[in-house]
């Protein structure tokens, strides 16, 4: 176990996640996921806000299994290998909203780094501005790394701190399966708890077992290889290091083999599935995303990988992203096919502005 | 003239403690950096970091789970 362990933590390791990636989210697609969206982050948590009742947009509302495998996922592997370790005290209210501001911008591209490069393997160009946008935000994030931003140390936890995290998306797919509903409203509408889409993007799904083992699989190998999406261009521009850019580059060149392969690939602009063409918006939508997740210390997959390892501080940043959600849609700051909504630039605006505020105010002297 | 350099990189999100490490490497002409981090991720990244300079990074399991990185410049 310790020769496959050490074969996932080096660069054969990374590349292996990008390439299962790669095949896995076209395939998951072809089963029934909605375009594109064979994983998405960012898209799958919005629908599990809206499967709670966080917001009531209709079309949105699913349990995703994919990220409860990812979670789990990791939990196995960081038990297998020792890397279980409870965590937390790194500003956790600041990943709260980092969170939220990361959940706000990729709802004005309409996804997240993962699903950008995931639209880009299949022809939509809509997601060029979209990456620019998070390489943008980055590196903006990068000069706030450089002159000492930090959000300060994390310090080891009780053990149960831990499972928390674990045990909720046990809880949520036992929500997946029982679907609990509390009776009908007088409209005869389902009154919840539990909110499935009957129609839209959360209808579409590919078989729960599937998206539940296509996640667990990822979530093991991502704990293991360190996968993650923002961390890759950070890691080339800021230490000239290509080792997590080689994940994303096996990703995208596999995605788009597999995409050719099923028939996914449709290149252009206009009539991408859950896209929109303002190229404006979807760049500067990243460029939010990208700086609040560059602050956090990693990409949404890697902060719920890393939330499945006992990180409660990557576990507060992922609530904060599905808090996010629920903010986005209730306060229709969402885009959908048409745009942008009406208030998605404004709001949008006031996150580059608490985000670029955070990068300048958080320095812990301590460690700078 | 030889530098020793202790830095305290323990709970510190990525990529600080690979910059701190970086970061202390540069500041000395010549001699020796240890680093502390508390994760196999941060010790993976500076053993990157210390490789790309040239640098062989030396790795000490502490008792409590934690690993000292040592870098001779």
């Amino acid at each position: 176990m310790s020769a496959i362990g050490r074969i996932l933590s080096s660069r054969a390791g990374i590349i292996i996640t990008g390439i299962i990636v790669g095949i896995l989210a076209p395939v998951l697609v072809r089963q029934g996921n909605p375009g594109n969206m064979g994983i998405c982050v960012a898209c799958f948590s919005r629908d599990i806000a809206g499967a709670i009742g966080f917001h009531r947009a209709a079309a949105v509302q699913y349990i995703r299994p994919e990220i409860i495998g990812f979670v789990l996922g990791a939990l196995v592997a960081a038990l297998i290998f020792r890397e279980f370790r409870p965590r937390t005290g790194s500003s956790p209210l600041v990943r709260f909203l980092l969170g939220v501001m990361a959940m706000i911008g990729a709802l004005m591209f309409l996804g997240c780094p993962w699903r950008a490069y995931l639209r880009l393997s299949s022809g939509d160009w809509n997601a060029i501005l979209g990456i620019l946008g998070l390489a943008g935000g980055i590196c903006v994030g990068i000069l706030f790394l450089r002159r000492g931003f930090s959000l300060g140390r994390a310090y080891a936890a009780s053990r149960s701190l831990g499972w928390i995290m674990p045990l909720l998306m046990i809880g949520l797919l036992v929500l997946l399966i029982v679907a609990p509903q509390f009776g009908r409203d007088p409209q005869g509408n389902p009154a919840g708890p539990i909110f499935f889409s009957a129609k839209g993007p959360g209808s579409q799904h590919a078989w729960n077992w599937l998206s539940l083992g296509a996640g667990l699989l990822i979530g093991f190998l991502a704990q293991r290889s360190r996968f993650c999406t923002v961390g890759a261009v950070r890691d080339l521009i800021l230490l000239k290091d290509a080792h997590l850019f080689s994940g994303i580059v096996a990703l995208v060149l596999t995605a788009f083999v597999t995409n050719l392969a099923l028939g996914l690939f449709k290149p252009g602009f206009a009539g991408q599935p859950i896209a929109h063409t303002d190229g404006l918006w979807n760049f500067t939508g990243m460029v939010l995303s990208g700086l609040a997740f560059t602050l956090a210390g990693g990409c949404p997959g890697r902060q719920v990988i890393l939330s499945g390892e006992g990180d409660g501080d990557a576990a507060i940043f992922v609530l904060g992203m599905i808090v996010g959600a629920g903010l986005a849609h209730n306060f229709n700051l969402a885009s959908s096919v048409t745009g942008p909504s009406p208030y998605g630039p404004s709001a949008v605006t006031i996150g580059l502005i608490v985000c670029v505020a955070l990068g300048f105010f958080m320095r812990d002297k301590r460690t700078g | 003239m030889k530098d020793a350099k202790t830095v305290d990189a323990r709970g510190l999100s990525c990529p600080q403690p690979a910059l701190l490490a970086r970061k202390a490497l540069d500041s000395i002409s010549g001699g020796i950096v240890h680093v502390l981090v508390d994760s196999a991720t941060a010790r993976d990244n500076i053993v990157r970091v210390a490789e790309k300079a040239g640098i062989k990074a030396t790795v000490l399991n502490m008792p409590d789970g934690s690993f000292q990185l040592s870098m001779t410049k």
